[in-house]
Parts: C-alpha cells; structure tokens; sequence
C-alpha cells in the first residue's frame, strides 16, 4: 500500500508534541526599551550588558530588513515574544528538572545520549537553560562548559566581555542587533591551552511557547593546541503563529586548535531561523563544519570562518533538505586572511514538494593571503519538477597567488540507480531514499553514529509518501 | 507450478516509441541455461529489461508470464522478490550504502525475515572468496570507484547471495579481461550447478561460455529470433559469426 500522507505533520510526531506552557514569566510580545530592560532587569546582567542590549536595539531600529533572501513578511515583530522564562532554574541534575520538560528532552533521546556518548550536556527550554552538567573527567582538564548567564557573574565574566558579539556585532545585519538586544541564554565553553575533550560536548534547543523567539548565545574558546567537537541540536513542535531563531555563535579556535561544529537543526515548519554562526581561526588551527539543515519555514543561514593566523584552515561540510513550504537559503563564507591558509567546502542541497534551496558561498582571499587554497563544491537534487534549487557563488580574489576551485552540480535523482535498485528487491519509495540518503552521505559520515542514524531517518521520514 | 519458468510470447517491445523487439517467443524452464547471442544493436539488452521490467521499455504486444504468471502488472521490485535477477551491463554508482548492506537489505525485503548479521556474513565470505573478491568490497559504497571487473563482479556475488529463479546476465563478460572472465564464469557455474538456477545469458563473445553447459542457444538479428539451437550453434557462431543470420535476416525482409 502506498502512503501518500504528506510528511511534515506525521514524521514529526516526536519533535511536535506540545506542551502546556507554564511558564513562570514572559514578557508582552512585541520590541521596546522597557520590554529590553525588562529582560535585561530579569537576568541581573551587569551594567555594560544593559547598555550593550539597549545600543543593540538602536542599531535594530535602524537597521533595513534584508532584501535579497527569501521574504520574511510573515515575521511581524511586534507579535513576537523575546522572552519566555520556563518554570524552573537550572540544574546540574536531571532529576531536579521539572517532569514535563524532562520528558520533552527524554523523548527527544538527550539524557540517553549524553550518558552514551556525551562529555556534557546542555539542555534549553525556550529562554533559558534547564539542564546543565559536564562530566566530571572534563571538569578536572579545566574544561568550562556552563551557560552563560552565569559566566556573566563568574571568574570568566572578564573573558566574555573581551569576545561577546566581537565576531558578530550588532552591526551586522538586523538580526544580529536584535539578537544583542533581547538574547538570552545558551553556553559559554572554554577548553584551556592542550587539552584535548575527547567525546563531545552538546547542547539542546528547544523552543516550545507558540509565537515566541529564541535568542541563545554559544561562546566558544579553544584555547592554543586544544581540541573540541560541539553539537547543537534544535526542534520545536508547530504552530500556526511564526516563531522566530536568531541565535549567535561566536567561536574562537586559538593557534593550533582544532573545533568541529556539528549541528542538526529540525525546527518546525513555521520557525524563521535567521541564525548567525562565526568562526575566527589563529595560526594553523582547524575550523570543521558539519551542518544539516532540515527544518523551519525560511532560513538564513551562512557559517562564517575568518582564516586569521598562518595556516590555518576551514572545512565545511553541509547538506539542507527542502520539502514543502520551505524556503532555505544557506551556505557558507570564508574569509582568508593570512597566508597559506585552505578552505574546503562540500555540501548537498536536496528539495523536494515544491520546497526552494539556494545555496550561497561566499570566499574572499585577501592580498595578504598568498599561497592560500580554496574549493568549493556543492551538489543539488531535486525530487520533482516542483521544486527549485539555486546556486549563487561569490569570490572576491586579490592576489594572483592562490589556488581556487568551484564546482557546482544540479541533478535529478535518476531513473537508471532506481531500476537498478529495484531489480534486486528494493521498493521504489525505498530505492529513492537509499540514493537521497547517499547523496547527504558526505554529512551523515562526518557525524557521532547517533547523528548520522537520526539524519538517516529524517530524511526517510521526508521521503515517505513522497510517490504516488 | 508451471513446467516453464519464464514463458514469452509474441513480445514486441518498444523504446521511445520505437519498436525494437518483433513478436519475440522464448521459453526457459526450470534450470535451464540459454544464450542469447546477436550482433551489436539486435535488442539483446532490450529483452533483459522488458523481463525486468525497466519502465523505459514498454511492451506493444505479447506478454511475459514468470512461474505461470503474467508480469504486466508487477513492478521492478515485485519482479525481483519472485526470483528475477538481472546482472546490469552497465552497474550503477550508488553513494552511501555498502555493498554488503545492500545485498542485506535486498535479501530482506525479498524474505521478509531479519536475517542473522552472522549467517550472512559467513555466506558472503564464502561467495566472496568464489569471485576472488577482497572482503573489504563489501564494506565499500555500491560500485563507487569499482573498475569494470570489479563491478561485474560485484554483481555476481549479487546473484549467489540473492539466489533467484531466473538470472539474465546482460554482458557481463564484456570489458573483461581473460582472467576476469574466468573467475566471473567460475561464479556462474556455481549458481549453475549448486542452486540450480536458470541463466539467460547475453553474451557477443562466448569466452564466458566455455566452461558452462548450455541447453539453448538463440540468434537475435534486428528483434527477431533468427535462429535457435543447441551448444553447437555457439561453436559455429565462434566459428563463422553472425554473417549468415544477417544474410538470412536481410532474405526475408
């Protein structure tokens, strides 16, 4: 029998079970002064945050929606509520979370995960974090990993002030001043000079109050020599109101160092996720992206790495699947700021119902930068006749003396692997998503087992139905 | 259960609205092994897909029944769960799946039953050490940088594993060099003689043939069986090629 249910709705079931909200504070819907230094008044931030928070929100005022992605229209600000405090504080133990929020994160498969394969872990509801622990092996090398908020008030208040939105300033776009107005939450991480954490640190997103924003901040130091993989994952069960995700991540890899990035983001289908992630590598440090981008209604969404010391390089490697109703603009920029420096980029651009995928790369190679190598190669499939996928490469090269490649590549799935698979058995729903799955093989490989198996079965969920 | 395996009749097959196949008649019983030789563009191929049931090629007339059955209906996927194999000339690339997992996977849904990881991995060893095939093959992507050779026999150890009724090796020894043949052949033989399976085999050489017993022997010239016979036309075709069934072909036109 076939299944011609479309997929959004049913193969979300996990991710879109709602809860009631109860949450103990929210501020009123909408952007101001007061609602900012409610928010900020709320979380007892220092003096300079306040007045941080307050400039970012001239700077948003004054700042132009951007005109050239994907419409944003139906994001109306003044209906978005920036701060949604859950009912309940922080722990470091699982049992102290409230039931109801523990058994969203247990169904999701956080705290299996993270007595599996995690060093720490950190968990999000709404505005703040919830769940916050990181083992005690790591907690001896001298590895900080804590949110924020608190790190604010800490021993390390001193080195958050000298990063906090210095990688992306509120000048950025629009939504990086609104993000320095009304952020709240996320994590700070700090891995001293040498030290190597060997199974990796996650944190958790999850958005739950309907017509809410999520504005977490990850601060990431890897000191000189150290080594880090961090994974983020997002979801949010749907709504019929926008909800909106303009998180910041600033992550700073220090001569030597070596950060991988993984993300699985799954937002619901009516989340504007207009994210900003930045990445500044010193000499012969390591930048590693791996990013799958499978949810929201319209993304913006484009890592950055500023390839600053000698040597040091870039790899990203992506794959964003756009079914129906989804509109994902995503890609990746580099820029390369010292010699000998090499960025690679590899990604995969799947749509399908009519869903739109545009991937953007951006590669500046700046005089300085001699002998610097960079590749670009980005793959897309579409399923059917309805959907769109869009390639838009920038370059700006000023030296003679380097090295760079793009390739770009549009296709269908063919008809030909499908035959073929199907002649040893395989039905043809399942022979799609075996050669849709393949095609996102460069992703799922570079991901922890757990990932690459949950991305493996998001993609089979997208593609269930999707005959007949 | 029907005397014929495979029963075709009066099948005309066309290709983009080409008819490349004329009322073609060809029975295969119950482990038989049958040649179908021809020269370049006779529609060799074309009859491995239509049984197969490449949507591409749409049967105009005649029908194909397997076990008694009519295949008109029946989907690639259907086709191959009731024991049709079709070894691919040209074996596609697929990324992201190993061999060995896919053979699982095929098994599986041909069965409907899990099947041990340590049964199946003894049984593909041993298909494995048959084809002189190095065990790492099966944890590489499906074909992915495989050479020709390597490709081919790929796709006989698809066939040991899978088992089927009926296999259609289309070419499979061409590109091949001497020793490749030899050791795809020795797999062949294998599903010959030990399963028991019946083989239709496309071949325009017949360097795979030497150590097979063949049953049937079938000319196709311009889609239409031109002759048919019994070992023996194999060595005259070695002998002489297809020039008289051109000839003959050309006569009744």
């Amino acid at each position: 029998m076939k299944e011609k249910t479309y997929v959004e709705d049913i193969g979300r079931s996990v991710y879109d079970i709602r809860n009631e909200e109860k949450d103990a504070y929210r501020v009123k819907e909408g952007l101001t002064a007061a609602i900012v230094e409610q928010i900020s008044k709320e979380k007892k931030d220092p003096a300079w945050m306040q007045l941080f928070r307050l400039q970012s929100l001239q700077i948003y005022h004054e700042m132009e929606v951007p005109d050239w992605g994907p419409s944003l229209d139906g994001l109306n600000m003044d209906e978005i509520v920036t701060y949604v405090r859950p009912n309940t504080h922080m722990s470091a133990k699982w049992s102290e979370v409230p039931a109801e929020i523990k058994e969203t994160f247990e169904r999701l498969g956080i705290p299996q995960a993270e007595r599996k394969s995690l060093a720490g872990v950190g968990a999000q509801y709404d505005s703040e974090l919830v769940y916050h622990n990181v083992k005690a092996e790591v907690a001896e090398q001298g590895v900080v990993y804590t949110d924020l908020e608190s790190a604010l008030k800490g021993p390390y208040a001193d080195m958050i002030r000298k990063h906090f939105m210095k990688l992306v300033t509120p000048r950025d776009h629009k939504f990086a001043a609104l993000h320095g107005a009304v952020w709240s939450g996320g994590s700070f991480v700090y891995v001293p000079p040498g030290v190597s954490v060997e199974i990796p640190l996650q944190s958790y997103f999850r958005l739950n109050a309907p017509g809410a924003g999520q504005f977490e901040h990850t601060l990431i130091i890897v000191d000189e020599g150290a080594y880090l993989h961090f994974i983020e994952g997002c979801s949010a069960p749907k709504y019929n109101v926008a909800n909106l995700h303009a998180g910041c991540v600033e992550l700073y890899v220090g001569k030597n160092a070596k950060l991988r990035y993984s993300t699985i983001e799954n937002w619901s289908k009516n989340m504007y996720n207009l994210n900003t992630k930045r990445a500044k590598v010193e000499e012969g440090g390591t930048m590693e992206w791996v990013s799958g981008s499978f949810g929201s209604h319209v993304s913006y969404l484009y890592p950055m790495t500023i390839l600053n010391g000698e040597g040091s390089r870039m790899e990203f490697t992506g794959v964003t699947f756009a079914g129906k109703g989804q509109n994902l603009d995503t890609g990746a920029k580099v820029v390369h700021n010292a010699k000998r420096t090499a960025s690679y980029m590899n990604t995969r651009s799947i749509s399908k119902d009519g869903g739109i995928s545009t991937f953007r790369s951006s590669v500046v190679v700046n005089n300085q930068a001699k002998k610097s190598k960079s590749a670009v190669s980005c793959q897309s499939l579409m399923l059917d006749s309805a959907s769109r996928s869009d390639t838009i490469p920038a370059m700006d090269i000023r030296t003679q003396d380097a090295d760079i490649g793009h390739e770009a590549k549009i296709g269908r799935i063919s008809n030909e692997a499908v035959f073929y698979l199907m002649s040893r058995g395989i039905s043809e729903e399942d022979a799609r998503a075996m050669i849709v799955s393949g095609f996102a093989d460069n992703v799922s490989k570079e991901l922890p087992l757990e990932y690459a198996v949950e991305m493996n079965n998001l993609i089979t969920l997208e593609m269930k139905g999707s005959i007949g | 259960m029907s005397e014929q395996l495979l029963q075709i009749k009066d099948l005309s097959v066309s290709v983009e609205e080409r008819e490349i196949l004329h009322k073609i008649n060809l029975n295969i019983g119950r482990g038989e092994t049958h040649v179908l030789m021809g020269p370049n563009g006779a529609g060799k191929s074309t009859l491995g897909y239509a049984v197969m049931g490449n949507p591409d090629y749409e049967i105009t007339g005649g029908e194909i029944l397997f076990d008694g059955r009519d295949l008109a209906e029946e989907s690639v996927d259907k086709r191959a769960q009731a024991g049709i194999f079709l070894s691919f000339q040209n074996p596609l690339e697929v990324p992201g799946i190993s061999l060995g997992n896919f053979i699982r996977s095929a098994l599986e849904q041909r069965t409907g039953k899990k099947i041990r990881l340590w049964d199946f991995k003894k049984e593909m060893r041993r298909a494995m050490e048959i084809l002189q095939m190095d065990e790492s093959y099966a944890q590489r992507d499906l074909n992915v940088g495989f050479s020709g050779g390597e490709k081919k026999k790929a796709e006989i150890l698809q066939l040991l594993m899978l088992n089927p009724s009926l296999a259609i090796l289309d070419e499979t020894d061409s590109g091949l060099d001497v020793d490749a043949v030899r050791t795809v052949s020795r797999g062949v033989e294998e599903f010959q003689k030990d399963k028991k399976g019946a083989l239709l085999i496309i071949t325009h050489s017949t360097r795979i043939l030497e150590s097979l017993h063949v049953d049937y022997t079938h000319v196709l010239v311009d889609g239409r069986i031109a002759a048919t016979g019994d070992q023996r036309l194999v060595e005259d075709i070695n002998a002489n090629g297809f020039e008289r069934f051109l000839k003959q072909e050309k006569e009744t036109v």
